[in-house]
């Protein structure tokens, strides 16, 4: 293991210190709080020559991502980041490099979506590019934004992937709070990273045509060589985290567990509340009871058997979501109640939300929802429908 | 000696197709021709983003492909914009000596829906931004590929499925949107105005705009015989008729100085533009007197610019 420092960053200048470190070609990026310090340190890091990139102060996220798919199109390593209404206004652009395969990276501070105006955190708008067929993971602290960046890089770029990455970073959460972190050597990130050549790119001397028009009698071909593609990207995504681990001895997996071992009783998180959720399973693991936490790292490709292999033993599962897909519920509960139903033997699944624009989720609120998640259960047992409840909501009576 | 160098141009354009044919424009394609002269003028040494629209849909079914040169498509607003990124990467990995600087020209397509509607704060960026690069406006003077619909390109009165003619409309509502203008207002080095009824111009000026640094704006009007209602063996015809009416002047402005290409003391009357046109036979001797006013001023305006007394 090699020797790092240990710094105090902010996320978003740890992100920054990724892209520095990772040597990135181009980056196109528009300001959008919480996304601003990543974009403002890039900046800087261009004007003062510590990194030799490109930067393409973009007049909006469609050209931004735009500007990527450009730019890796023509073999470049690209960067570019935002935040909820960015991301929702470069959602026509997302699906070009996924199903280009161009390996763009990006990384998103969440932010909740308008109206009403809002810049605090939530998952709505990573929930809005689930079906985007991008790798996406996320960090829970500032040292995971930064490795997990690193890490894009290499299974983005890795000739059996060749699909673009985002890293999810919890707005303010992680993007505005400096934490001690460990920053690694250049020369150690640069022999993670290798340089790489896109086997395709623009080039006068070996001309490709790129994007052309696929009717009917092939377009689903394309879709269905996609998807392969895309599902056959996990393995490549656990050896990278492997070859990270070895290298840096820090450790990632699809899913991560926390305090598992004969749990009878789960909680599911994703992102930076995953760390008040672990305080929460310490004190009721203190109280005497089997509970414990599954943290979602991978959310796209969806983490199947890892999630199975994660609840096998388990009675009830608690899922956490922080956005709504209205009149339907939790995004997340819907599909880890799918990715379960085909089992034999599965747990209870019972969903809430909670943390939805920036709303703190206390320690109390994840002991609530487990201590609720049992009574829900009951009433199932007796027969009876229950309702996904968003907890922490002022009705307004007595006010 | 002018006259001498005119003889002699045709002789010096290649007679390779980068363009290749049998893609599947409508017959008499006054767009696919003037792609086809574009591409001969560009040569080789290009990288082409083209946008969504009648050009990309006629020359990229898959399988087949008509670009002999590196070409890509991505969406309909954003070819400025994914210009941008393959100029940056190209100046970037050059720099940091991850490839020989051979000189690429980078140049976008679009048509005029691509460009003076959907596309122009990509395009504007892109401008203002300053790439080096090439940027072709092919102004059919609707949204063509999804079935002639208006776009703010159409001229005055015009028929289009979205400005039809009826007991309360007259067809296009609004004058036709000054894109070259436009685009000088940026302040960019290069902007011209070109028609494939011209070819050795056109020809020209767009080596002028690939060569000159810095992006540079050439708009070319388009004849399209399905969506004008002409018949297709009129394309040339039409589009000569445009420039010597004054409906469409043929001008460029290097370093924000205007210079005619052609100049026409007299103008041929617009009447004899509009008459093939079945886009326009609605239209009442008032209206076209309304144009033809508007014609011969915006006209003046032009040859006052370009300091022609
Ligand atoms: C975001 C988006 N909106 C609408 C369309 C539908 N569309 C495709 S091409 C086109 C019109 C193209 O018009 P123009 O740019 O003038 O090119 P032309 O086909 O006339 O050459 C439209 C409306 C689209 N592809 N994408
Ligand atoms: S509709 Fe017009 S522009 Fe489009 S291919 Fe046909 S003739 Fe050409
Ligand atoms: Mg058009």
């Amino acid at each position: 293991m090699k020797k790092e420092r240990v710094v105090g960053l902010e996320g978003s200048f740890a992100v920054a210190e990724a892209v520095r470190m990772a040597n990135a070609d181009v980056i196109a990026a528009y300001p959008i709080t919480p996304q601003t310090h990543i974009v403002e340190r890039l900046s800087e890091m261009v004007a003062d020559g510590d990194l030799d990139a490109e930067f393409i102060c973009v007049e909006s996220e469609h050209t931004a991502m735009s500007a990527c798919v450009g730019a890796s199109a023509a073999g470049g390593r690209v960067f570019t980041c935002t935040a909820g209404q960015g991301l929702e206004l470069m959602h026509e652009v997302l699906y070009i490099p996924s199903s280009m395969r161009l390996p763009v990276v990006e990384v998103i501070a969440n932010r909740a979506l308008s109206a009403p105006l809002t810049v605090w955190c939530d998952h709505s708008d990573m929930m809005a590019v689930r079906d985007i067929g991008w790798i996406q993971m996320l960090a829970e602290n500032n040292q995971q934004a930064f490795d997990l960046t690193l890490c894009a890089y290499r299974i983005a770029e890795d000739s059996e992937v060749l699909f673009p990455v985002m890293v999810h970073i919890d707005g303010f959460y992680l993007s505005h709070v400096i934490e001690d972190m460990n920053l690694p050597e250049d020369e150690e990130v640069a022999g993670f990273i290798p340089e790489y050549e896109h086997p395709f790119t623009l080039d006068p001397d070996k001309p490709v045509s790129m994007g052309c028009y696929g009717p009917p009698f092939i377009y689903p071909e394309t879709k269905k060589a996609q998807e392969v593609a895309f599902e056959n990207t996990i393995s490549k995504i656990i050896e990278t985290w492997k070859a990270f681990g070895d290298r840096f001895g820090r450790h990632y997996a699809p899913v991560e567990k926390y305090r598992m071992e004969d749990a009878k009783i789960a909680l599911l998180t994703m992102g930076s509340c995953s760390e008040t959720a672990m305080l929460a399973i310490d004190e009721l693991r203190a109280k005497g009871e089997d509970v414990g936490l599954i943290r979602l790292r991978l959310w796209r490709p969806f983490p199947f058997k890892e999630l199975r292999e994660a609840v096998k033993d388990v009675e009830v599962l608690v899922v956490l979501d922080r956005c709504i897909s209205f009149g339907m519920g939790g995004p997340v509960c819907s599909e880890v109640k799918s990715a379960l139903y085909g089992l034999q033997k599965r747990p209870y699944v019972v969903g809430f939300i909670a943390g939805l624009g920036g709303r703190d989720i206390l320690i109390e609120g994840f002991e609530y929802m487990i201590r609720s998640a049992l009574e829900k259960v009951k009433a199932i047992e007796r027969g009876e429908e229950i309702e996904m409840e968003m907890i922490g909501i002022r009705d307004g009576e007595g006010e | 000696m002018e006259k001498e160098e005119e003889l002699f141009v045709p002789r010096l354009v290649t007679t390779e197709e980068i363009f290749a044919p049998g893609h599947r424009a409508c017959i008499g394609c006054g767009e696919a021709l003037a792609v086809r002269h574009v591409c001969k003028a560009l040569g080789k040494n290009v990288i082409i983003v083209t946008a969504t629209g009648c050009i990309e849909i006629i020359s990229s079914l898959l399988p087949q492909t008509s670009w002999q040169v590196p070409w890509i498509h991505t969406l309909f607003e954003n070819s400025a914009s994914v210009m941008s990124g393959i100029e940056s990467a190209y100046k970037a990995r050059v720099r940091k000596g991850k490839i020989p600087d051979k000189g690429v020209k980078f140049v976008g397509f679009a048509g005029d829906g691509g460009t003076s509607d959907i596309g122009i704060q990509a395009l504007s960026g892109a401008m203002e931004r300053a790439h080096d690069f090439l940027y072709v406006c092919y102004d059919n003077e609707a949204y063509m590929n999804t079935g002639i619909q208006r776009s703010s390109s159409t001229p005055y009165s015009a028929w289009t499925t979205t400005a039809p003619v009826g007991k309360k409309s007259i067809g296009q509502a609004t004058w036709k949107k000054n894109m070259p203008e436009i685009a000088v207002a940026h302040r960019i080095p290069y902007v011209a105005t070109a028609c494939p009824s011209y070819p050795f111009d056109l020809m020209d000026k767009v080596k002028r705009g690939a060569e000159i640094e810095g992006p540079a704006y050439v708009h070319i009007l388009s004849p399209c015989p399905t969506g004008w209602r002409y018949p297709p063996n009129l394309t040339i015809e039409i589009g000569r008729l445009a420039v010597e009416t004054g409906v469409f002047p043929l001008y460029e402005v290097i370093d924000g100085e205007y210079r005619l290409s052609f100049d026409f003391p007299e103008l041929k009357p617009v009447r004899e533009y509009m008459k093939e046109q079945r886009r326009f036979r609605h239209l009442t001797e008032d209206i076209v007197e309304k144009i033809q006013a508007r014609v011969e001023e915006e006209y003046l305006k032009l040859r006052e610019k370009a300091g022609v007394k």
